[in-house]
Formats: structure tokens, C-alpha cells, sequence
């Protein structure tokens, strides 16, 4: 049997998520990673874009920063930030990958501050970068994160990025795109999306030889229960081989779990 | 599509309760602009005589480039070693560039940063955060207004086109938007709730490029991230170049020039004027430089030495590089740029 780790997991399955031939978004990290081997497996037409401006890169290695030359090294375009949200805003984007210290049932992400007064946080985090503009504008929105019960929470202390808000049609009534939001959230446990009428999480697939009463322990908040019971697809050895040896050969993520 | 009527969210507020610390006073601003000079006159000068007469106690600064990516560190490092004082720092994906301001507060030379717009502070990407920049960001010593990297981006955009605000379909619904200063406007023609982003002119910007001539036409190669719109929307603009080129050069290839002379003030040469942080086409991130930096920061008694080393206890920029290494550092970090392959 082919053994794997749980990050390798994660990344191959954020990959078979990405379509060929669409738009993705991507920060560094194991969302670059993720769609580095999609282009190189399953989607060879994905186009990646860099909200500091890289558009198309052809990655010679793990970008260290979103803004770094990595990402448009011999890529289609060098451009401005405001070009690739409005790239987003016009409604081209497909996917984009975001993280956070926390999140809760609608997919609301926090990565401002930990603590009930903004004014006096106990741990101030970055903010926004472009997380809020990203998780507005882009159609799916994809979230890879560890699983515990820190960051999947009943309420964030802070909405940074909008997930669905508080339920059904909050997005729309604010404003934002109507058709954007939290599309799946993969984890080292499972692969969750929302439920169409209430917006809330759902398990999609639990990883395999995880239990439904271990995601449930390790989540905050009520989560739904898959309409089926699924299991994710394993990595293939095709998808590790490029992982460990083209993607992320210096294990800088792999090497992580 | 949902039904909007089902849901019990009303719309966002009119307003967020976060400072505006810049009002956009449109007028105003054409007036400063109006004021420029716009000679074609030559405008080098050494790094210290350009922070020293055009960053002011009290401004509001534009750090160009993106956080660790083209920064002006050898104008920033400037900043700090002048001992400036109340700025503002319009602080959109500001890493190292802000890690560098954040040592002129709480390090017993007063308080450099007063108030900062914030999309994304303290953090240096995948790298981790800052030690010091939490310590300051979390002790009240600095006014904070909340935005995204695609708001103050159109800040400037707004400012560089002369108009008071742009609508934007992001930040509603959430807590950025309540502690940001945009505000609620409906759109005239369709009737959907838009975001409001008010014009931002800094007073001053510095921004970090890879050719400039003497009157201050700038090439940049690779991203511009915000630089176009921050160089128009700044009321003064201090440039350091990798290298100076003549106005014939850019004269022969007018394509080239993304920031024009009328825009700045000032031009200072500095080869490695990025480092530590990337210069795309120059030279790569040195990585174990910043991650030195980072974990002197953890102990203040560390990070003091640290600080006196690279930045209090030099006279310049280059005498920095010399303790970072040198050309054979900066070498290596060319190498790195070229060949990322190995």
C-alpha cells in the first residue's frame, strides 16, 4: 500500500479539486503546492494567478512570497495588484485558496485578532492582505487548514473574510457577488462543503480510517453530515511522485506534518 | 441565487467606525500637485539629504513595492535612523518594510509609527510573524483603521486619478469593513450597495526601482503592485534605483517609463536598495538575513544588539551590506535570482 502523509493528503486532494483550464488564485504554501501539482497532473491548462501581479508563472520553485519574482517567472504577465482583484471583481476567477486562525460553520475566516476587544486584542494577527478582496470576489472559495477545535470555531472573533456570513442570502443582501462564496474546506481529517439551503458545513468525504466522531470532536460547531458516505480518494503514486519530486522537492510543505 | 428577503442581514452600515486618518480633501490635494515644481531639473541626491528634507515629523508615508518584494530599504532603514517621528504608513501587505518602521517604536527612540492604515501588518508571509512588530501592534502605541490589500490599492488609484472615492464590491458584511473608514454609497445606475473607498494622497512615498534617470523617470520591471497609482497619488515621491540611466535612454524607449520625472522629488542611487527583500531580474530574498532579524526580535536585550549592528550602529546603507555580507553575499543572492533551479 502507498503510504503518505497527511499534508501530501491534503495537497493532492486540494489538486483533483482544481478544474483544468480554470483561474485559481493562490497564496503560498500548501495552496501553491496543491495547484503546482495539478498542472502538473490533472489540470496542465490551470492558470495561476499572484495578488501582487504574477499571472501564469511557470514555477521553477515554491515562491517564499506572493510577491516574489518566483511568481511570474517565465509567466504570461507581470502586473499590478489592483489588475488581478479586478481580475477577480469582473468575475474571471475561479478559485482562490485562503487560510485564517479561525473559522466557523458559514466558512467566516478571522486573521485580524484573537480576543473579544479589537481595541485590546490578545493576539494580533496580519489582517486582511488580500484575503477579504479574495473570498468577496472570487467564485469558490477553497480553504486548507489543520483540524481542530482552536480554529474550527462556533463564532470567529473577528470576520475578516466573508464566508456566507450568518446563512442563506447575507452575501447577496451585502452586496457581494451573488453566486461567490466558501466552496470546500480541506483538512487532515475530511473534505467539507456547504449545504445549498443553509449554508452551513458539511462533510463531504472523511479521509480514510477517519471516523465521523473524530471530525466531530475536533469542530466547534454542529456539522453536517454527509448526504452519503464517502471516503476520500487516496493520493495516487502518480500524485506523490510529482509531489515529492517536481512540486516540493526540498519538502518545505511536505515536510511540515 | 438566494432570496434576499429571507435573509435577516439588512445590508451592511452606512459607515465603518474605523479613523480616517487622511480625509479626501480632493482640492486640497490638486493645489499641493499644483504647487510642484516641474522643472526638468536634476534631482540625485545621497539617501540622508533626501529623507532629511522631505519626510517630515507627522506624515503620512507610501512604502512601495510589496512588504519583502522591491522595497526601499535603504530609505526606510533612513527613516528610522533619522529618528522621524508620528508617521503614518498606509500599510498594504507591509512586512519587512513594516518591521523596519516598527523599530522606531517601543525601542526608546520615541514613536515613529502613529497611525496605520492596515491590510496586512506584523506578518512576514510564509516566513512567521514579527516578535517586535506584535509587541508594538498590541501595546496601543499605534492607531490602526482596518482596510484590504485591493482597498488601499484603490485609495490610490482614486488619489491618482483626482477623485474623492471609488466604489469596490469587497469588504462588506464583515468586521474589516466596521473598523474601516469606507463607507456605504448605492450605485445610481443598478441600485446595489457598493463600497465606498476614500482617495489617499500621502504626503510622501518611497519607492524602490530598477532604473531612474537624474530628473526621476523610473522604470520597473516585473510587478508594479501598487507603485504606478502610489507615485502619482504621493505628494512627494523619493526614488532609490538600483541604477541611474541617462535621459537619453529613456528618451529611446518612452514605453519603459512607469513613473514620470513630475512626480518625484527626490532620486537617490543604491545598488542592493532592496535587500533583504527581492529585486526581481537583480537579485533573490536572503532568507537567513531575515530570519536572523526575526529571531533577535524574540528577546528586547537580542533584538537591541541586533539593531545597533545593522541599522543604529551604521552610517549608511552600504556600510550595512558590508556587514550582511557584502558583494559576495549579494552575489550569491543574483545567483539565487538567475538560477532558482540551482
Amino acid at each position: 500500500m502507498t503510504t503518505y502523509t497527511r499534508m501530501e493528503l491534503m495537497i493532492c486532494a486540494a489538486s483533483g479539486l482544481l478544474a483544468d483550464g480554470a483561474v485559481v488564485v493562490v497564496g503560498t504554501g500548501a495552496p501553491c503546492a496543491a495547484a503546482m501539482l495539478a498542472q502538473k497532473t490533472s489540470a496542465p491548462n490551470l492558470t495561476l494567478l499572484f495578488e501582487a501581479g504574477g499571472v501564469g508563472p511557470q514555477l521553477p520553485r515554491m515562491p517564499i512570497s506572493v510577491g516574489d519574482s518566483r511568481t511570474f517567472y517565465k509567466g504570461l504577465m507581470a502586473t499590478s495588484m489592483a489588475d488581478i482583484m479586478e481580475t477577480c471583481q469582473r468575475g474571471l476567477v475561479d478559485y482562490t485558496f485562503l487560510g485564517g486562525a479561525q473559522i466557523d460553520q458559514y466558512g467566516n475566516l478571522n486573521s485580524t485578532m484573537i480576543g473579544s476587544d479589537y481595541h485590546k486584542p490578545r493576539v494580533r494577527l496580519p489582517g486582511s492582505g488580500g484575503a477579504n478582496d479574495l473570498g468577496s470576489l472570487c467564485w469558490n472559495v477553497m480553504v486548507i487548514t489543520p483540524h481542530d477545535r482552536r480554529r474550527f470555531v462556533e463564532k470567529v472573533d473577528f470576520i475578516t473574510t466573508p464566508g456566507y456570513l450568518n446563512g442563506p442570502g447575507a452575501r447577496e443582501a451585502n452586496g457581494l457577488p451573488p453566486g461567490t462564496g466558501p466552496y470546500r474546506v480541506i483538512t487532515d481529517l475530511a473534505i467539507m462543503g456547504y449545504c445549498d439551503e443553509t449554508k452551513r458545513m458539511q462533510v463531504v468525504s472523511l479521509h480514510p480510517g477517519v471516523t465521523w466522531d473524530e471530525v466531530q470532536n475536533q469542530t466547534g460547531f454542529e456539522l453536517l453530515k454527509p448526504t452519503a458516505s464517502r471516503i476520500t480518494s487516496l493520493p495516487t503514486p502518480e500524485q506523490l511522485r510529482v509531489l515529492r519530486d517536481e512540486v516540493d522537492p526540498r519538502r518545505y510543505i511536505i515536510g511540515r506534518s | 441565487m438566494a432570496d434576499h428577503r429571507t435573509s435577516n442581514f439588512s445590508g451592511f452600515p452606512d459607515r465603518g467606525d474605523g479613523p480616517l486618518f487622511c480625509p479626501p480633501d480632493v482640492d486640497a490635494a490638486r493645489l499641493a500637485f499644483r504647487d510642484k515644481p516641474k522643472g526638468l531639473s536634476v534631482k540625485v541626491m545621497s539617501v540622508s539629504e533626501a529623507i532629511e528634507r522631505f519626510v517630515q515629523d507627522g506624515d503620512y508615508l507610501g512604502s512601495g513595492g510589496f512588504g519583502g518584494d522591491r522595497i526601499a530599504t535603504a530609505l526606510l532603514h533612513e527613516i528610522v535612523r533619522q529618528k522621524k517621528q508620528h508617521l503614518g504608513l498606509a500599510g498594504h501587505t507591509a512586512t519587512h518594510d513594516f518591521q523596519i518602521l516598527a523599530a522606531g517604536n517601543n525601542t526608546g527612540r520615541g514613536r515613529l509609527l502613529k497611525r496605520v492604515d492596515v491590510a496586512y501588518i506584523i506578518g512576514l508571509e510564509a516566513r512567521g510573524l514579527s516578535p517586535h512588530a506584535r509587541r508594538v501592534s498590541e501595546s496601543g502605541d499605534i492607531e490602526f483603521c482596518e482596510w484590504s490589500n485591493y482597498a488601499l490599492a484603490v485609495r490610490f488609484k482614486a488619489g491618482a486619478m483626482g477623485v474623492p472615492f471609488l466604489p469596490m464590491r469587497s469588504m462588506a458584511g464583515t468586521d474589516t469593513y466596521k473598523h474601516s473608514a469606507a463607507r456605504k454609497v448605492i450605485c445610481p445606475f443598478t441600485g446595489i450597495d457598493l463600497v465606498a473607498i476614500p482617495a489617499l494622497w500621502p504626503d510622501v512615498s518611497v519607492i524602490h526601482v530598477h532604473e531612474a534617470d537624474a530628473f526621476g523617470n523610473c522604470r520597473i520591471r516585473g510587478t508594479s503592485v501598487a507603485d504606478f497609482d502610489l507615485a502619482r497619488a504621493s505628494k512627494r515621491v523619493i526614488i532609490s534605483c538600483e541604477r541611474l540611466i541617462s535621459n537619453d535612454e529613456i528618451r529611446r524607449d518612452p514605453t519603459s517609463t512607469v513613473i514620470p520625472y513630475f512626480c518625484v522629488d527626490a532620486v537617490c542611487e543604491v545598488p542592493y536598495g532592496s535587500y533583504p527583500g527581492n529585486m526581481p531580474y537583480e537579485y533573490y530574498s536572503d532568507e537567513d538575513h531575515l530570519q536572523l532579524w526575526l529571531k533577535s526580535e524574540v528577546d528586547e536585550e537580542s533584538y537591541a544588539a541586533f539593531l545597533e549592528h545593522h541599522l543604529f550602529g551604521v552610517s549608511d546603507f552600504t556600510e550595512y551590506l558590508e556587514r550582511c555580507g557584502g558583494l559576495r553575499r549579494m552575489q550569491e543572492l543574483r545567483h539565487e535570482e538567475f538560477f532558482p533551479n540551482g
